[in-house]
This record gives structure tokens, sequence and C-alpha cells, in this order.
């Protein structure tokens, strides 16, 4: 496609890709802030709720956060790799990244199918729909992040485009920052 | 400049990560509240002011952008703030809100 | 500038296009269609109310059932899908490029795309209309438990479907807001500093702004409500724990900002007409700017204001009392400093012109009543009366219907190429404005008297139901008749000018701001070569110099 002029220029000095990018993160704040905002509300009016959350598994969500800190860190050499001009690393790295996102989403599913047979599925109580809500959001946002990631990969191998790795690199660690929170809410926080 | 964005520094950075995620896992162990709200939430805020710096360097971007997303964080305190004390408060001089943690009734959608 | 000339199809060119242009046209004339089905229905409405229990032409009779979703998907269309398509996206699209003096918007798939999503929500919420149970009825706040629970509302399929439509509505415009954003950020003309940047396109992109903050927690809210609606989760039900004020303020947190989205690029249009039709340089362009920043900073603060009766904890109220008290200080800076800038000017009043003037008068009602609605004493008394409808209408209407048309006027030659046909704009402009208050200076006093809204027919409340009360309530429906039917004057004036119109040159107006030095209607890619900016987009009559205005891109 036809590139326009408007998209090259940089009146910022942030180049547009990368600007765009912040604007995103700064609207999904708000979202992920307006979920967990009522859930820390209703947390704290409900001591009950810390009987529920005592069945989330902390060890699971600790290897999930271990597992997105660690893609964090390959997509950001990837980014390494792709300013200096190496698609073919960064490439690698993009798909490393994509592979920490299965496993989380893998780790996620075994968890969630334990959950739901033991009966703590949406409808039991509040905390469990807002612990799958919250988790089931930032579970389409790592969906979104490795489909986007596979899309631009192509573009990198062929050293092309390389400036996306590094917008691909900034969501995603947005969303691992995303994690980091709801790890402690969620699980640790009993 | 480049010992920021080099390699060995993500590195050491995600190392440290890794150690504040254990730290914040065998925190609420000891069982005290306190420890565990510092290690869970206080670890959490660590943790995601390093990712923010070192990994969306932020600590290099302009800094209005830093300014953006904080301001955005500031919008949901603002929210909480405004709100919390309708929600946190369920009791009143002339009203009652009665909280019931067990559903009480299944509705069913829809209308005869 | 390098195209590619190939002919284009009618279908990749007018609906799959990527020009911001094809863009902006493609949300003007869907919200404009929105907005001939938000006016059938209020006449729906308001024929029942005048008229209890009639057929009303051209629907049939008006049941509680329907009465309640022809008032809720009333308010809905005019708000979601056509104050803000039309205000924001349409304009915005529009102008920003072409006043910043560039080829396209930065990202022109990611623009379609949001158009699209746009689309597919419209689409949605028209399709409810037809689904059993009929359309969403619980009003377009959508409180719970009414809106939560089908056994409430009474519409199992058309409240979800109603809450997708906003939620894909809120998708669109935050992917068009981004657009917006880092458009202006980055894209302006060389030499364009940040003061010669036309005050329309700083309010369009403040209001975005706004609109990115509010919206994030009612995305969330909606999905909560949605699960509340399929799976009867309660999340805003006591009964298992929720709070149903919860949602309340996720809406308002939402949607009192989101006038401020709407109020700003209407309070833009109108800078832009004045300063073109008084030949005057606008008056205090930092002062306007600074208190645009302060409107869109203090509408955080107030959304409060919608819930003095829903039993919030009082010192909130006093809170928020004061903050909506002062949200006026900065908007009547604004339109005070509109009036300097008219003051000493030589005023041409053209159809435009005559628009953002009765948008500043009747924009001043709305703001006016709206003091007595803001402090938490009064409103005790005012609240859900017609006292509170009347109000926003008189905001709401200015902003959407009056301003839009100013600003349809006054780029018509733009857009189109020709011009729209002035003794015909002059009959709509009567037309719409002499009716728009005589529809909704009743209400006030309706309301003053007590009459509750949301109500299917006041005949079972015998204080409400005495004549002089029937008579306002019949002399406001017919007013609403004939504003309508003035429309069909606009929508002859509009389509007959844009095949038949009289020719119109680059710069009809002889405006400064940069859209003018594009051919009319502008080619794809908008100029022959990418201006360069000199000057500050308002110098009009400088003393000294021949021609009564100094384009932007000219050269001293």
């Amino acid at each position: 496609m036809h590139q326009p002029i408007a998209t090259t220029r940089s009146a910022t000095g942030i180049p547009t890709g990368r600007l765009a990018v912040w604007w995103v993160i700064a609207s999904e704040i708000v979202i992920f802030g307006g979920l967990l905002g009522s859930y820390v509300m209703y947390r704290l009016l409900h001591d009950a709720w810390s009987i529920e959350a005592a069945n989330t598994h902390t060890l699971a969500g600790a290897t999930n956060t271990f597992v997105l800190l660690t893609s964090s860190l390959f997509v950001v050499l990837g980014h390494h790799a792709a300013e200096h001009g190496d698609g073919k690393k960064a490439f690698r790295y993009l798909w490393l990244t994509i592979l920490g996102g299965f496993i989380f989403l893998i780790i996620k599913s075994i968890e969630w199918t334990g959950e739901i047979h033991h009966g703590f599925v949406m409808t039991k109580s509040l905390f469990w729909a807002f612990y799958y809500t919250a988790a089931g959001l930032h579970a389409l946002h790592v969906i979104a992040g490795m489909v986007i990631m596979a899309i631009i990969s192509f573009d990198t191998i062929k050293n092309k485009n390389l400036h996306r790795v590094e917008l691909i690199g900034i969501y995603w660690h947005f969303v691992d920052i995303v994690w980091i929170f709801l790890f402690p809410l969620l699980y640790i926080a009993k | 400049m480049s010992a920021e964005t080099s390699p060995k520094h993500y590195v050491k950075i995600w190392a440290i990560l890794v150690v504040l995620l254990i730290l914040s896992v065998l925190g609420p162990m000891l069982g005290i509240k306190l420890v565990t709200l510092l290690t869970a939430f206080g670890i959490a805020i660590v943790k995601a002011t390093m990712v923010a710096n070192h990994f969306m360097h932020l600590n290099i971007e302009k800094k209005y952008i830093s300014y953006l997303l904080i301001g955005m964080v500031l919008m949901v305190f603002l929210f909480v703030g405004g709100t919390s004390p309708d929600v946190l408060m369920p009791e009143g001089q002339h009203w009652e809100k009665q909280v019931i943690e067990q559903p009480v009734e299944l509705d069913h959608g829809g209308h005869e | 500038m390098s195209h590619d000339h190939h002919e284009q199809s009618f279908f990749s060119k007018y609906l799959f296009s990527t020009d911001h242009k094809v863009i902006a046209m493609q949300y003007l004339f869907t919200g404009m269609f929105m907005a001939l089905i938000g006016g059938f229905f209020a006449y729906g409405f308001r024929m029942q109310l005048a008229f209890p229990g009639i057929e009303v032409p051209g629907l049939g009779l008006v049941t509680p059932n329907l009465y309640n979703e022809l008032v809720t998907n009333h308010g809905s269309i005019m708000i979601f899908w056509v104050a803000m398509p039309v205000l924001i996206a349409a304009f915005g699209n529009y102008l920003i490029p072409l006043m910043i003096g560039c080829d396209d918007m930065v990202f022109p798939r990611l623009n379609r795309l949001s158009y699209q999503i746009f689309l597919i929500s419209a689409i949605v919420l028209i399709a409810s209309f037809f689904v059993p149970g009929g359309g969403f009825s619980g009003a377009w706040t959508s409180y719970p438990p009414l809106s939560a629970q089908a056994k409430y509302n009474l519409t199992p399929l058309g409240a979800p479907m109603w809450l997708t439509a906003v939620a894909l509505e809120f998708v669109a415009f935050l992917l068009g807001g981004i657009n917006f954003i880092t458009t202006l950020m980055n894209s302006r003309a060389p030499g364009m500093k940040m003061w010669d940047i036309p005050i329309v396109l700083w309010m369009i992109v403040i209001a975005s702004i706004v609109f990115m903050a509010s919206a994030g927690p009612l995305i969330a809210g909606a999905v909560m409500l949605l699960f509340d609606q399929i799976y009867h989760i309660g999340f805003f039900n006591p009964n298992k724990g929720g709070d149903p004020i919860l949602w309340q303020h996720l809406f308002w947190f939402f949607g009192h900002p989101e006038v401020y989205v709407v109020l700003l690029p209407a309070m833009g249009i109108v800078a832009e007409v004045i300063t073109v039709f008084a030949r005057k340089k606008l008056f205090g362009y930092k002062t306007i700017l600074y208190t645009t920043i302060a409107t869109g900073t203090l509408s955080f603060f107030v959304w409060a204001h919608h819930q003095f009766v829903a039993g919030i904890d009082p010192r909130m109220a006093n809170v928020f009392t004061i903050t909506t008290i002062l949200i006026s200080i900065p908007v009547t800076e604004m339109c005070f400093a509109y009036i300097a800038t008219l003051f000493g000017g030589s005023i041409e009043l053209r159809t435009p012109m005559l628009f953002a003037l009765a948008f500043l008068a009747e924009f001043l009602i709305g703001g006016v009543t709206g003091i007595f609605l803001g402090s938490s004493g009064s409103d005790i008394y005012f609240h859900d009366t017609y006292f509170v409808l009347a109000h926003f209408h008189y905001t709401f209407v200015p902003i959407a219907i009056i301003s839009v048309f100013a600003g349809i006027y006054y780029w018509f030659p733009k857009m189109f190429g020709r011009h729209m046909n002035e003794t015909l704009g002059k009959i709509h402009f009567w037309g719409t404005v002499i009716p728009f208050n005589l529809i909704f200076l009743p209400l006030f006093f309706l309301g003053l008297a007590g009459q509750h809204r949301r109500i299917y027919s006041y005949e079972n409340f015998p204080e409400l139901a005495k004549p002089y009360l029937q008579d306002l309530r019949i002399l406001a429906t017919v007013s609403l008749i004939v504003m309508l039917s003035f429309q069909v004057v606009f929508l002859f004036n509009f389509f007959y000018s844009i095949f038949k119109g009289k020719k119109a040159e680059k710069n009809p107006w002889r405006a400064n701001t940069l859209e003018w030095a594009a051919a009319s209607p502008p080619p794809h890619g908008n100029f022959p070569e990418l201006p360069q900016v000199y000057r500050p987009p308002y110098e009009y009559s400088v003393p000294g110099r021949e021609l009564d205005y100094w384009p932007q891109n000219e050269k001293a």
C-alpha cells in the first residue's frame, strides 16, 4: 500500500508508530484500571473472598509470571537485534516470545480446567467472576499480541519494517505489567 | 546510553525481576498481613516500574510519555477515589444495604 | 508526490477507501442516517405524550414497551451514533489532515477499520430493534438492575445487543482517537508551531484524549454488565455481593466527560466560523486553548452530580457540587472570548454564521440551567424531571445539531466543490432554531411543575394531567414536527447542491486555514505540493495589508 507522507513526519521527535503504541497503552491502562479498581473495591468490602482466593494456585500463577517475564526478556532482546539490523535474530526472538505466550496459555488452561472441575466457575461467586473476567481479558491481550507478533515476524526475517519489533515489544511488556499486577491481586492476596 | 540497551543489561534486569518474583511468592508465606501487602503489591510496583523503564525504555523516551501513562493511572485512582465512598460504605443513616455472600436466587432471563 | 493513478472501482473507492476524506463522508452520511432514525423515534414518543393512546401515523400504537424502547434508543442514537461520529469522526477525519497540511491520516488503514467497526456497531443497534422482545428499553444510562435482568427490562436480546453495539462503537472511536492524536502530534506541516494549530483541531484532539481517558472504566463495566445479562453473575446485584451504584459510577465517569467530548469539537467549529464571518482575529487564542484544557481536566471531576439522589455519600456530593459549578468558569470564558471576537468585527450573516451565533445563544441557556442541577440541594427537586431533559437538550441540540449545521454549511464548498443554496439555508436555519426553542422551553415549565421523565402517559397522574400542562406538551410535539419537517429543506439543499450547486472556487470564504489552500474538493493526496506554514491561523483584517485575510501558507 502507498504510505502517506503524514506517517513519515515526526514533529514530536517520537516516531509515529511508537507514539501511537503509547496512546494504545494509555487507553488500555484505564480499561484494566476500571476493572481492577472495581475488583479491589469489592475485595476490600468482602473479607469472605479470601476463602475463595485460597483456592487459586499460587504456583501456577508464579510460573506464569516467570514465563511472561522471560518472554519479555526475549522480545526486548529481539528489539535489540532489530535495532542492529539483524532481522534473522529478531525473528528467532519473536518466535521465542510467541512460544512463551503459548506456554502461558497452556498453563492457564490446565489451571482453569482444574478449577472448573472443582466447581469454581464464574457463577460460583463474584470473586471467581472477577478472576475469570480479569484473567480472561488479559489472556485475550496475550493472544492478540501473539498474532500480531507472528504477522510482524515474517516481515522481520526479510529485514523489512524492523521498527515494528520495538512496537510489538512495548505492547508485550505492557501485557506483562498487567499480569504483574493481576498475580498478587488474584493469587497472593488471600 | 549504550549500557542501558545492551543485552547484558536486559539479562541483569530480568534476573532481578525473577528474584523479586520469588520474594513476592515467599513473603506471604510468613502469614503476616503487612508483609504480605508489602511483598505482594510493593514488589509488583517495583517490578512494573523496572519493566516500564528498562524494557519499554521509558528511561530514554521523552518525558511526557511517562507523564501521560502516570496520568492515566491517576485517572484510575480518581475513579476509585470518587467511587469507593459509596461502594465501600454500604450502610447509611436512613437506609440499609444488605450484603449477602451466597447467591440466593438463580434468575432465569426472559419474561413470561 | 507520486500517486497510483489507476481508476478505482466504485466499491474500493467509496466503501473500502483509506482516504481520510472518504472516511469522513462515510461517518457523516452514517451519522445523518442515524439522526433520521433518532428524530423519527423522538416523533414517536412525543406523539404519544401529546396525544396519549393515538395511532401515531407511520408507527402505530405506542405501547409502554415501545415507548421505553423509543426513548432509550433516541438517547443512545443521538449521542453515540450522531454526535460522536459527526462531530469527532467526520469533522476530525476531514479537517485534521487538511488543516495541518498533510496528505492523509497517519494510519489510513486503522482509520478504515475504525469506520468499519463503527458501521457494524450501527448495524447491531438497528438489528436489535427487530429481535423478539424489541430493542433495549432500560434508558440510555442503562442502570442495573433494570438493564441487567431481562425479567425487568423485558428485552432479553435487545439489552445485550445494545450493550455490544455501544462497546463496539467505543472501540471504533478509541482507534479513531489514537489516529487523530498521533496525526496532530506528529504530522503538522513544516513551520506549524503549537500556536499555529487551528483551534478546532486542538478541541477535537483534546476531546479524543478525554474520551480515551474516560471510556476505559465503562468498557470494563460493559463487559461486567454483559456477563450480568447473559450469565446472571451479579456484578451489580446486591443479592450476590455486587453494587448497582458501581455501575452508575462507571457509567458517569465516562458519561459526563462525554458531554465535553462532544462540546469541544462543536466549540471549535464555531470558533472557525465566527472568525471567518467576523473577519477578525480569534480573541485570546491561548486563553481559549487553556480553558479547553481546563474544561477537559475538570470534566473528570464532576461525574457524580448525576447521582445526587442515588444515595451517594453526602460529603462526596459537596465535592461534586463545587467541581460542577467550577467547570462553568472555563466554558463561560470560552463563550466570552467568542463574543469578544465578534465585537467590532465586520459580521457577515451567512448561513454558517447564523448557526454559529445560534449555538452560542442556545448553549448559554443550556449552561445556565445546568447551575441549578449541579447544586446538590436544588437537584433533589429537579432530578429526573423534564427540567433536566430540557437542560441537556439545550446543550446537546446546539452541540450535535446546530454546530454541525454550521460546520456543514461552512465546509460544504470544500467537501463537494459546490455551494449550498443560501436562501434555502436561511429558511432551514429559522425553521430549525425557532421550533427548537418552542419544543424545549415548555419542557422547562413542565419540569418545574413536577413532570417526571420516562413516564409513558400522564393520564394517571391527576396533578400532571391538567389541561394547561397537556397544552404545553402538545406545543412541544407540534414544534418538534415543524422542526423535523424543516430538515427536509436541508436534505434537499444538501443533496441538490452536491450535484447542481453553484461551483465553488478554492477559497470561497476567504479563510486562512490550510484546507482552503487545497482544491475544492481536494483530490486524493489533498495538496499538489504539501504546504509550509508561516503564520497563525486567524490573521484577519491585519492593519496595513490590502487583503483582509492572510492564509497560513502564504509566504510573507
